[in-house]
């Protein structure tokens, strides 16, 4: 028997702070941890599997089902792949529409975080808060689509459903009342002693260190790398003036900031879209086979996601491969927790905002 | 330093936030996706809906010319629905409630024209339908 002080203690895959199951062996001296093994596994449901086994039509709706959060832009990759694949031109309005939804997707994914971060740290009240504001969210979500989150609007060749002039009417409305409600949840966020001392220095990941482990999304411009793949131009994305939102301190604060200031960015977003909404066709037609090997991109709220699709000619793709943003994730969390206090591995496990489910199709 | 006071103010005299579901039911939105409905008396047969059906909840055969769909199976997409020659398939706003044991509903197209008969208005159609338990061996049929 050594004289070591470790103790090996497993985080999961059970927790209440984890909204998937995520099992991580926190090595610990006393109350640090000294490093901490991922294990991995326990949600896999061979979804890219499930993909080739289904015609290039009704792979959209699995897709949709790898995340529960950021269900539409799983489908918006997809549907973006294999619009390229296939040299199908959108509509004007369709790309406009799919911005519209997918930044609503975009909000209601960082109410979600907010909601999960309070949790973590034990704010309940603010947890019930912010999530009482994703169900406004929701609500027009269910309005304009007919589901809350696996909304199957997407699909090649465009939207399956038009939005009409009082949902976007619904939607401007819902955005003002939201910016409202939202103001007060901010306000405690930037201001309250106890929620500074929680996410203050806590897993901090400088910018190097960011850039080495590929960290993508608001983890990297928490850390000061603006990369932001709405950039890449994609649907509407072009047509929009938006820059990435970059903080530089790299600790669990600002990677809540970073978040804040990207609800009001889609806000932002959403209004620019509705102005600038073309009349016209929101779905073409589309026939063949999808043929060849194409790679997309979109940012979705998590960071980059990345999809390759073979097609050989036939109904069925040949090989689908995901590679979600909390993948990407997984070594910056190894590295962020040692040297961290066992009451912050909580914290820093939410502030990278993980979607098992996605990481483990 | 009394700043709370008005949040107990507010908090002690302002309506509850949440619904007061049962009492109260929230109606659903025109165009919200729940159950899939069929107007039996006008479906062909054709078998388009049990082959776009990403989960295989739909079986149409032809020679018994019965139509049936596993509710629970079935992912409300609409896929089917956009997909009938026939236009005979509607999306119904009120969900399948949770049930003790997962269930098919099948229609049998009636041989005599319906020609006197009213059309089926779809919130009946659950009582019309026939309604069977799934067994273990449909259950894990089929991928």
């Amino acid at each position: 028997m050594t004289n070591d002080r470790k103790t090996i203690m497993p985080f999961g895959p059970q927790h209440p702070v984890l909204p998937e199951p995520l099992q991580l062996k926190l090595v610990l001296e006393d109350e640090r941890v000294v490093e901490a093994v991922p294990g991995i596994g326990y949600v896999h449901r061979g979804l890219e599997r499930l993909g080739e086994n289904r015609d290039y039509m009704q792979t959209v709706y699995v897709v949709e089902r790898v995340c529960g959060i950021c269900s539409i832009m799983h489908a918006q990759a997809y549907c973006q792949g294999i619009e390229e694949l296939m040299g199908v031109e959108l509509p004007e309005r369709a790309k406009y529409l799919r911005v519209i939804w997918a930044e609503l997707h975009r909000m209601h994914s960082h109410f979600l975080y907010l909601g999960l971060m309070a949790d973590s740290f034990g704010f309940e009240a603010m947890f019930m808060q912010t999530w009482r504001i994703r169900e406004r969210i929701l609500d027009l979500l269910e309005e304009t689509t007919g589901h809350r989150i696996m909304v199957s609007v997407n699909t090649v060749g465009g939207t399956r459903r038009d939005l009409t002039d009082e949902g976007l009417r619904h939607i401007l409305a819902g955005l003002d009342d939201i910016t409202a409600d939202f103001a007060e949840i901010v306000k405690t966020f930037e201001n309250n002693i106890t929620i500074a001392r929680r996410l203050h220095g806590v897993g901090v990941l400088d910018k190097d260190k960011a850039y080495r482990l590929g960290c993508i999304g608001p983890v990297a411009r928490a850390s000061g790398l603006p990369q932001d793949m709405r950039k890449l131009g994609y649907a509407a994305y072009k047509d929009l003036d938006f820059e990435p939102v970059v903080m530089t301190d790299g600790d669990c604060y600002a990677r809540t900031m970073v978040r804040i200031k990207e609800i009001y960015q889609s806000m932002d977003l959403i209004r620019q879209a509705a102005a600038k909404l073309p009349e016209g066709e929101h779905l073409v037609k589309v026939t063949g086979n999808p043929d060849g090997d194409v790679i997309s991109r979109v940012e979705q709220p998590r960071g980059e996601v990345y999809y390759f699709m073979r097609g050989d000619g036939g109904k069925n793709l040949k090989r689908l491969r995901l590679r979600t943003p909390t993948f990407a994730h997984l070594a910056s969390l190894v590295e962020m927790l040692p040297g961290s206090n066992l009451a912050d591995v909580p914290v820093i496990i939410v502030s990278i905002d993980p979607c098992i489910s996605c990481t483990e199709r | 330093m009394f700043d709370f006071f008005s949040v107990i103010m507010k908090n002690a005299f302002h309506s509850p936030a949440t619904r007061e579901y049962p009492k109260v039911k929230r109606e659903p939105y025109p165009g919200q996706k729940g159950h899939i409905a069929i107007r039996i008396e006008d479906c062909i047969f054709c078998g388009m809906c049990m082959r776009k059906c990403p989960t295989k909840a739909i079986v149409v055969k032809r020679p018994d010319k019965t139509w049936t769909i596993n509710r629970f199976k079935c992912i409300t997409c609409a896929a089917c629905t956009d997909t009938c020659p026939k236009k005979c398939l509607s999306m119904e706003a009120q969900y399948t409630a949770p049930a003790h044991g997962k269930f098919i509903d099948s229609f049998t197209k009636p041989d005599a024209p319906a020609a006197a008969a009213k059309p089926v208005i779809p919130a009946a159609q659950a009582a019309a339908a026939a309604r069977s338990e799934v067994t273990a061996a449909q259950e894990n049929k089929g991928a």
